[in-house]
């Protein structure tokens, strides 16, 4: 288990893995939600409701 | 390299400006709303910041998960992978705004500094609790009759967004003003809390609360970016650990998932025992 963390293939593989997550959620139009969100005045965040 | 604390501050300010450069956001009360906010920041940042030009992590996955068509954030948790696996908590030590305010406070003098206390350890957990419940659970399964929910982290807890959002907004806009209630009253509480306990604790939010924090932890032990101790150098003199201000000794494990990555052990070492990068030796 110590061999297989103090290799860097793990992170690699993990980092590719999270650039398919995002080219998959890009792909289905999550970025839309993101952006809808982070332009409006979100409410919640600051206090209001 | 060894990293001197103040240009690692420098380093933290400049990104800091730098994802919260919409200036005139500032003067006119206003938050920005271009396209840039497609793209999440590694740190947290509130996107009703008025001079936030990228979107929260934390908030963008309470969106997507919380929206009624969408119940996996795969771009942003995506997102956050990526920046784990390539460089682990390197983001909470040298990338989020939040993590500088409370180091900047921590350096007020206060008469008694609380390095840690009993229940310390079993209290970081707390943050991988909240991480589960208010940033995914909730969101997920209490929803309204459209089928959203609420971002309950940043509602119910978040001190970041009244400071960056909820204070320079309202004292900007008269409407905003005129809807201030109760929840105003309690975020502004829990910031008067984190400011009081940042003088008297090391980045208290960050060690017990923070989502990012606790996601990024995770990576810790395998990123690809990662410090190592050259056990043949080493004269286990303790320095490293004496100086870790998350409390973590470096000998046992250098790439602990408390560790934020500040490089202060690297520098206390006396005998250059201790490095970091990218490579594997």
């Amino acid at each position: 288990m110590a061999k297989i963390r103090e290799s860097r293939w793990i992170g690699i593989v993990i980092a590719m893995l999270g650039i398919l997550m995002m080219g998959y959620g890009i792909c289905r139009g999550e970025v839309d939600v993101v952006l809808a969100k982070a332009v409006r005045i979100c409410l919640e965040c600051i206090g209001i409701g | 390299m060894k990293i001197n604390e103040w240009s690692r501050h420098g380093i933290q300010a400049l990104w800091a400006l730098l994802t919260n450069s919409y200036l005139a956001g500032f003067l006119q009360g206003k938050i920005y709303k271009g396209n840039l906010k497609k793209i999440c920041v590694p740190g947290l940042n509130c996107y009703s910041c008025p001079g936030a030009v990228g979107a929260c992590p934390i908030g963008a996955i309470q969106a997507v998960v919380g929206s009624w068509n969408f119940k996996m954030a795969y771009y942003v948790i995506g997102f956050l992978i990526f920046i784990g696996a390539m460089i682990g908590r390197v983001v909470c030590g040298f990338l989020c705004p939040f993590g500088l305010i409370q180091e900047l406070l921590h350096k007020i003098p206060f008469p008694k500094k609380i390095r840690t206390f009993y229940g310390d350890i079993l209290l970081r957990k707390l943050k991988y609790v909240i991480f589960a419940v208010f940033v995914i659970l909730l969101p997920l399964f209490v929803v309204d009759i459209m089928g959203q929910g609420a971002p309950y982290f940043c509602k119910l807890i978040c001190p970041a967004g009244m400071l960056e959002g909820g204070i320079p907004l309202v004292l900007m806009n008269q409407s905003l003003q005129s809807a201030v209630g109760w929840l105003y009253a309690w975020k502004g509480v829990l910031l008067m809390i984190t400011i009081i306990l940042s003088m008297i604790i090391y980045r208290p939010f960050c060690k017990y609360i923070c989502p990012l924090g606790a996601l990024y932890s995770v990576f810790n032990p395998i990123s690809i970016f990662r410090y190592r101790v050259d056990d043949e150098k080493c004269v286990h003199c303790g320095k490293c650990a004496q100086t870790c201000q998350m409390q973590v000794n470096p000998v046992e494990n250098a790439n602990h998932p408390e560790c934020i990555r500040c490089g202060r052990c690297k520098k206390a070492c006396p005998v250059g025992a201790i490095s970091c990068g990218m490579r594997n030796r």
